[in-house]
């Protein structure tokens, strides 16, 4: 009898890993994962990095230059705003509210997309129409639209800008995961499992989801960086963050008045957006190349 | 070919009414009474009594969106909430407006990408692949509304050549024909007024068009490497075709396919992005009057406006889509 032969290198190590060390030599992408875990570290120790108390009003200090300018001084690095609140303390505890809103978004749409999607491709037929014509809706709506419109008629809040960039961000992972658990169910331990009697969410979960990990994760990285975008474009419209909450999105929009006097303050928020975003963006195509070629679109 | 086009034109009713359905029912789910919503706290009671009887927000929810279909059949979007003028007209007024600069922001995006992505994949690794590149990635992660405000300083307040805001200058006279302001000053041979209309809109224009020059710049350059590597590109280099015949004629065709699908949806998105261009550059289009309708809560303007605006976008999105099964032949075979 001939010897099962897997034709496996013993010295093989197990793909992820291969996966990830390609990752590492990546140097943008791991400079983008830098400045992600700048930010998340500037976000979670704010209470004792942050120079001054991001919501104290100063009418003292109205404002105030950056340190470079000659009016300015080190008590406020990069300025104050026209109620005299320090611009760097804002920034940081920004970061804040920038970081959770996405995470939270994000986390949500991957939530019920993933489900939705799952359960669409898994069971097809009728309930796979239904899912996917809910989705059609939602991608019917261009870009902001739909969470501009939403926000909009539930109120202004953080919270409802959260769910209204949630809602449109599930149809991304919704279709993803359709795609690939329609391709997985098709394979044979697929239909092994069947055969043994496990039952379908055992199936679903245990078995097909760990395989569609990769484009997953590159979406849900992606994702982070429109959420910080979106959640900055609401908040600009007034649609989510309140004063006196800091909110980058917001800092712009407030400090629009001041373009002619003070321009710093419209500056720096808008730097802190473009490098949080960037870094996800980094590491996001870093992932992308790393764990699935053929996703590059 | 013909019967996907067919069909993908059916599934336009559909997605149409899906918009229309969504639209209705934000109206309807937003906590408090819409009544009191559309005309305010100090509304008289014959006032709220006469609007719930001209939206029947007594009868039950199907009646309801039955006349709000109907209604919009016959172009009737109601009226908005503070100035008493017919929805419809407020928008036919500015949506000009919005297009002239959406389009002249695809135009630019369009050149500019597909210039980008292909100088990017026929030079790969060098410099310039790599500046395009990382000046894609930056631009993609750029806020829109930040980056008009930076060149609105740059360009209008620091240099001075550019103007600050607005589609015209007080002082310059436009006879207005189609009220696409770069036509009608062309039709009319209105010199200053072209070179003032065009010194108004290149800011806007271009600040709008960053995101979408990345994008496509990005899936320009992936295409023509995909294609680049192909064995018909080493036959035709083999056969002794000129690089220029080469990259330009086989590459180019074939590459461009999966860029013009890209290149009609980020004409969507701008529609989209509208309302933040257009309210930093005080542009007189559906986006800005849509942005004081937000911040006056008055939601007939709101729901007009969504409409108008998605409609566009889903039939723009039919347009690219039939599109590309002309120009990609193996659609057909589906």
């Amino acid at each position: 009898m001939k010897e099962e032969n897997n034709n496996k290198d013993p010295h093989d190590r197990h793909p992820m890993l291969e996966q990830l060390s390609q990752l590492w030599k990546n140097k943008p992408a791991i400079a983008g994962l830098i400045i992600i875990v700048t930010f998340i570290l500037a976000a979670i120790f704010a209470p004792w990095i942050s120079p001054h108390d991001p919501l104290e009003v100063s009418l003292y200090d109205q404002i105030k230059p950056p340190v470079w300018h000659e009016t300015g001084a080190w008590k406020n690095i990069l300025g104050t705003d026209d109620l005299g609140r320090d611009t760097l303390s804002r920034i940081i505890w920004g970061s804040r509210v920038s970081l959770q809103v996405a995470l939270f978004a994000v986390g949500l749409a991957f939530a019920i997309g993933t489900f939705l999607g799952a359960v669409a491709g898994y069971f097809k037929g009728k309930l796979d129409s239904a899912i996917m014509r809910i989705m059609d809706m939602i991608l019917a709506f261009p870009y902001l639209l739909l969470a501009i419109v939403v926000v909009a008629y539930l109120g202004p809040s953080l919270e409802n800008a959260m769910m209204a960039i949630a809602i449109t961000y599930v149809p991304r992972f919704a279709r993803i995961v359709r795609g690939s658990v329609l391709e997985e169910a098709e394979k044979d331990y697929v239909m092994a499992e069947h055969a043994l009697g496990a039952k379908n969410r055992r199936i679903i979960f245990l078995a097909i989801l760990p395989n569609c990990l990769g484009p997953l994760i590159v979406l849900t990285t992606l994702s982070m960086a429109s959420a910080i975008l979106d959640s900055a474009a609401l908040s600009f419209l007034g649609l989510g963050a309140q004063p006196p909450i800091p909110e980058w999105g917001a800092m712009i929009a407030r400090s629009r008045g001041l373009i002619l006097r003070a321009s710093w303050v419209m500056t720096f928020p808008g730097v802190a957006i473009l490098l949080a975003v960037l870094g996800f963006n980094l590491f996001g195509d870093g992932l992308r190349d790393a764990l699935d070629p053929r996703l590059r679109d | 070919m013909l019967s996907y086009i067919i069909r993908r034109i059916l599934i336009l009713i559909p997605t149409l009414l899906g918009v229309s359905i969504i639209v209705f029912l934000m109206l309807r789910l937003t906590p408090g009474d819409p009544a009191e919503l559309l005309l305010g706290e100090r509304a008289t009671e014959e006032a709220l009594f006469e609007v719930r009887e001209h939206l029947g927000l007594n009868e039950p929810l199907h009646v309801q969106y039955g006349l709000f279909l109907q209604r919009l059949s016959q172009g009737d979007l109601g009226e908005t909430i503070f100035t008493r003028q017919k929805v419809w007209i407020e928008i036919k007024q500015r949506f000009p407006a919005t297009i002239e600069l959406s389009l002249l922001a695809l135009v630019i995006s369009c050149c500019l990408g597909i210039f980008l992505g292909i100088v990017s994949a026929t030079k790969q690794y060098s410099i310039f692949d790599y500046a395009s590149m990382v000046g894609a990635l930056v631009g993609v992660s750029m806020p829109i509304f930040w980056l008009g405000l930076i060149f609105m300083i740059i360009f209008s307040l620091n240099l001075g050549w550019l103007p600050i805001s607005g589609r015209l200058s007080v002082h310059i006279d436009l006879e207005v024909i189609t009220n696409f302001y770069i036509l009608d000053s062309i039709l009319t041979q209105n010199w200053a007024a072209l070179k003032d209309t065009l010194w108004h809109i290149i800011m806007p224009a271009v600040t709008l068009s960053t995101i979408p020059t990345a994008i496509v710049a990005r899936m320009t350059r992936s295409a023509m490497l995909d294609v680049l590597r192909q064995d018909y590109i080493k036959t035709a280099k083999a056969k002794g075709l000129s690089s220029f015949k080469v990259t330009y004629k086989h590459a180019l065709r074939n590459a461009l396919i999966p860029v013009v699908t890209t290149i009609g949806l980020q004409f969507g998105v701008m529609l989209g992005g509208a309302i933040l261009t257009e309210t930093i550059f005080a542009w007189p289009g559906v986006g800005k009057w849509m942005y004081h309708g937000i911040e006056q809560r008055d939601y007939m303007v709101i729901q007009g406006g969504t409409l108008f605006i998605a409609t566009i976008f889903v039939l723009i999105n039919l347009v690219v889509d039939v599109l590309y099964a002309v120009v990609n032949p193996r659609i057909s075979v589906q």
